[in-house]
């Protein structure tokens, strides 16, 4: 099949890519990655009539700038890879906009056909486009489609297959960008070609172009080939720039873009387009922004969307996930029956099933919350959030969109950070993405909070709901603050430019949804899933070895078979049943568990984990921590909720379910190291601290590189400390 | 004719675009998405606080930030 034409899919965001895309490929597509960055090409297959071609939809783009990482990849794709043809699609209710990119298309010379989209809504719009009309003046076939019916979508494959096979040469076309520069272009071009510069892989009238718009990323691929040429234009260039400056006021780049517009509105104006509306007339989409931009309508009805995703994510994945973790204990029973004892089994039940399980269980909250985003992104509404959030979001260096990824990762208490991480992926600048994703893990997530519920309970027994609220705000509070702090130091720059379409409401399409939601929870399982098992099995061999020695094990051994001898042997044989214990059964039971209690935690102190968290409290003084606290935050690396059933343990209470920690509330409650400063402290660093490595994984994965996850490791854990030893030792000093 | 900055033009006032005063990669977006002289454009509407501004041009809706519409000069009617 290496025969098969390649068609590459390019347009503006908004103008029906992905919906075009699906409609071509159904399901036999997948998302692949660009080595190095973080935007995703999809590839699928189209047939028909025996011939079969490939279809890669590249990243929606406004034009062929050198200035964000989706314009580079779709540029390079194009000269690297040389699809046969490229199918541009275009807004046929929004021409002039979306043939901007069209003409750098034509400008790069690359065989295209284009697909007229939306011609329906544009009829209801009372535009009309003469297709043919069109074709002829830009000298390019154009099929109006309609995406989302597919109608017209055959004949457009027809078109584009039959135009690849003509025109296999690339052939700039060449527009006209006033008499100056006109005149330096031809002298651009002669050097390029004459010294055959880079002509190899680009048209010398592209070549000339990019150096005339001074693009930097086409500049250094000149420097690079070789460095005389490039002097010699970029000098060419110097010269005319000037004689721009001082006769127009103006810059070459600007003069191009102006030409380009002015190209565009010379075709449109030669009976291309009809207009039989008023133009001013409200159309329905402005009508609904009205209401939902409403100065004060507008952010009400926002927070109850919000909410309601939130609501919807949160609500109705809880009974999947409750299957899920029922599924994950009862496989962990079967084990726990079946699988002789030892080693083997104590790591397939705490680190394997355990650790498949803790990943598969935020699939679910994946799965909800990507279909709630991709309904908002797709209907258009997203794009209103950014707008009305950005003022307030911009004082901290973020933007306008950063606040759907700060409400998943529980900006409303109890939501999750690793779907509030992936959440990141719908902004577009990408020094405000890193800054969202770096702090959303600041928020109370559904597994801090049992932890939050247990100290709170247990030393602020009055105006809990108070409290809790309380944290709320701080963790916003906090996370705006440190994502402030991080855009003016290591994510310092200018704000990426918001100019950002508000693309008309509609309906999203159920077939994109659900593609959408699929694709984004299938990269979850895959690139997070194979972390998390391996450093779920770490973590299981860190608080496992090394073991207790065997003396010390014999010792504990001896003390239960003591008690065992101590006892009449018929209170001995009523422990095996499983009920109706005698109350001096029940006594020896108990006796019997505190011993298996003691036994864990010497286990525990003896491990690795244990001796780290000992090793720790020359540092963790200073928050007050003590070494069965540093074991716990430990093993929350895990997960957070693991820090209340490892506290359990160090306390010699057992393994503690994270739902019934009453008892272990009541403990610490009487413990004399512990008071309420040394309980803010831990609350406090709890919130703050590294995110659990899921979060790392994701973060590693969305920022596509690791030392991002280090960094967030390092910085929430250097940040919390600090806070932590505030609270301590300015609490412990005044109160 | 009056040649004002487009942060102090009102709601559903229009205009035509006459410069656009930046360069780099702000410029460049500007210009991307139609914002160039001799382009015909009307305020839609302002944010809750009254930044970004939203504005049609040629049949497509678009925001800016105040900073970013301080490059934009545009020709209006004398009220």
């Amino acid at each position: 099949m290496s025969n098969d034409i390649t068609i590459a899919l390019a347009g503006n965001p908004n103008a029906g890519k992905t919906t075009l895309f699906n409609a071509l490929t159904g399901s036999r597509q997948h998302v692949g990655n660009y080595p190095g960055v973080t935007v995703e090409t999809k590839e699928g297959f189209y047939a028909k009539d025996g011939r079969r071609c490939r279809l890669v939809d590249l990243p929606g783009i406004y034009s062929l700038s050198p200035y964000s990482e989706e314009e580079v990849v779709a540029r390079d794709y194009l000269v690297n890879e040389r699809p046969g043809v490229i199918i541009n699609i275009v807004d046929a209710s929004n021409l002039e906009r979306n043939l901007y990119l069209s003409c750098q298309f034509m400008e790069m010379g690359v065989p295209m056909v284009i697909a007229l989209n939306m011609v329906d809504v544009a009829k209801k719009r009372g535009i009309v486009i003469d297709h043919e009309r069109l074709s002829e003046l830009i000298g390019q076939p154009v099929c109006p489609i309609v995406a989302r019916s597919g109608q017209g979508i055959e004949q457009l494959m027809a078109t584009a297959m039959a135009h690849a096979m003509e025109h296999g040469k690339w052939r700039p076309a060449k527009i006209s960008y006033g008499d100056d520069l006109d005149a330096v272009m031809i002298d651009l071009t002669k050097i390029i070609e004459d010294k055959h510069f880079l002509t190899k892989d680009y048209p010398a009238r592209w070549t000339a172009l990019k150096y005339l718009e001074k693009d930097d990323r086409h500049l250094s691929i000149g420097d690079a080939a070789d460095v005389e040429v490039s002097r010699q234009l970029v000098e060419k260039v110097e010269e005319v720039a000037k004689h721009l400056e001082q006769t127009m006021g103006t810059e070459p780049d600007a003069m191009i873009a102006d030409h380009r517009y002015g190209f565009i509105k010379s075709i449109a104006k030669q009976n291309v387009v009809q207009r039989s509306v008023d133009q001013d007339r409200l159309y329905t989409s402005d009508r609904i922004d009205r209401v939902l931009t409403n100065r004060f309508a507008g952010p009400l009805i926002m927070l109850l969307i919000l909410w309601g995703l939130y609501d919807f994510t949160f609500t109705y994945s809880a009974l999947p996930v409750a299957w899920g973790e029922a599924f994950f204990s009862w496989l962990g029973n079967l084990a726990e029956l079946y699988v002789p004892d030892g080693y083997f089994k104590s790591m397939l039940i705490s680190g394997v099933i355990d650790g498949i399980g803790g990943v598969l269980g935020f699939v679910p909250i994946i799965m909800f919350m990507f279909f709630g985003i991709a309904l908002l992104e797709d209907s258009g509404y997203l794009a209103r959030v950014a707008f009305m959030m950005d003022r307030i979001f911009r004082i901290f260096g973020l933007h306008g969109s950063s606040v759907m990824a700060y409400i998943i990762s529980g900006g409303i208490a109890g939501g999750c950070a690793v779907p509030g991480v992936m959440a990141t992926r719908t902004l577009r600048s990408p020094k405000e993405r890193m800054a969202t994703m770096l702090t959303v893990p600041f928020m109370n997530c559904g597994a801090k909070l049992p932890v939050l519920a247990l100290l709170v309970g247990a030393f602020f027994t009055k105006n809990q709901a108070r409290y809790m609220f309380l944290f709320t705000l701080l963790a916003w509070l906090t996370a705006l603050v440190a994502a402030k702090i991080l855009r003016m130091t290591v994510l310092r720059g200018e704000p990426t430019p918001f100019v950002l379409e508000l693309p008309p409401y509609r309906f999203p399409t159920f077939q994109g949804l659900l593609i959408h939601t699929w694709e984004k929870t299938w990269q979850y399982i895959k690139k997070a899933g194979t972390v998390i098992l391996g450093i779920s099995i770490l973590l299981w061999a860190m608080m496992t070895f090394p073991v207790l020695p065997a003396g010390e094990r014999q010792h504990f051994e001896e003390q239960r078979q003591q008690l065992m001898a101590q006892s009449a042997p018929a209170l001995v044989a009523e422990l095996q049943q499983e009920d109706a214990l005698s109350p001096a059964a029940l006594r020896l039971r108990q006796e019997l568990l505190t011993l298996d209690g003691a036994e864990a935690e010497a286990g525990l102190r003896h491990s690795l984990a244990g001796r780290i968290g000992m090793g720790l409290e020359k540092l963790s003084w200073l928050p007050g921590f003590d070494w069965q606290t540093n074991i716990a935050l430990v093993g929350g690396f895990a997960a957070k909720e693991v820090i209340i059933s490892t506290l359990g343990t160090s306390y010699s209470l057992g393994a503690v379910d994270p739902e019934e920690s009453d008892s272990l509330g009541a403990v610490l409650a009487k413990d004399p190291r512990w008071d309420r400063v040394k309980a803010m402290s831990v609350i406090i660093f709890v919130m703050f601290y590294a995110p659990c490595f899921v979060t790392v994984a994701c973060i590693i994965k969305e920022s596509g590189s690791w030392k991002w996850g280090v960094f967030s490791m390092a910085f929430n854990t250097s940040f919390a400390f600090l806070l932590s030893t505030l609270v301590y030792q300015l609490g412990s000093r005044l109160l | 004719m009056a040649r004002i900055l487009l942060r102090k033009m009102a709601k559903n006032q229009t205009g035509t675009i006459a410069a656009v005063k930046v360069g780099g990669e702000l410029g460049q977006r500007i210009r991307d998405m139609g914002l160039v002289p001799g382009t015909d454009i009307s305020i839609q509407g302002r944010a809750p606080l009254n930044d970004p501004v939203a504005l049609r041009v040629m049949g497509g809706t678009l925001s800016l930030r105040n900073n970013e519409a301080d490059f934009i000069e545009v020709e209006v009617d004398d009220e």
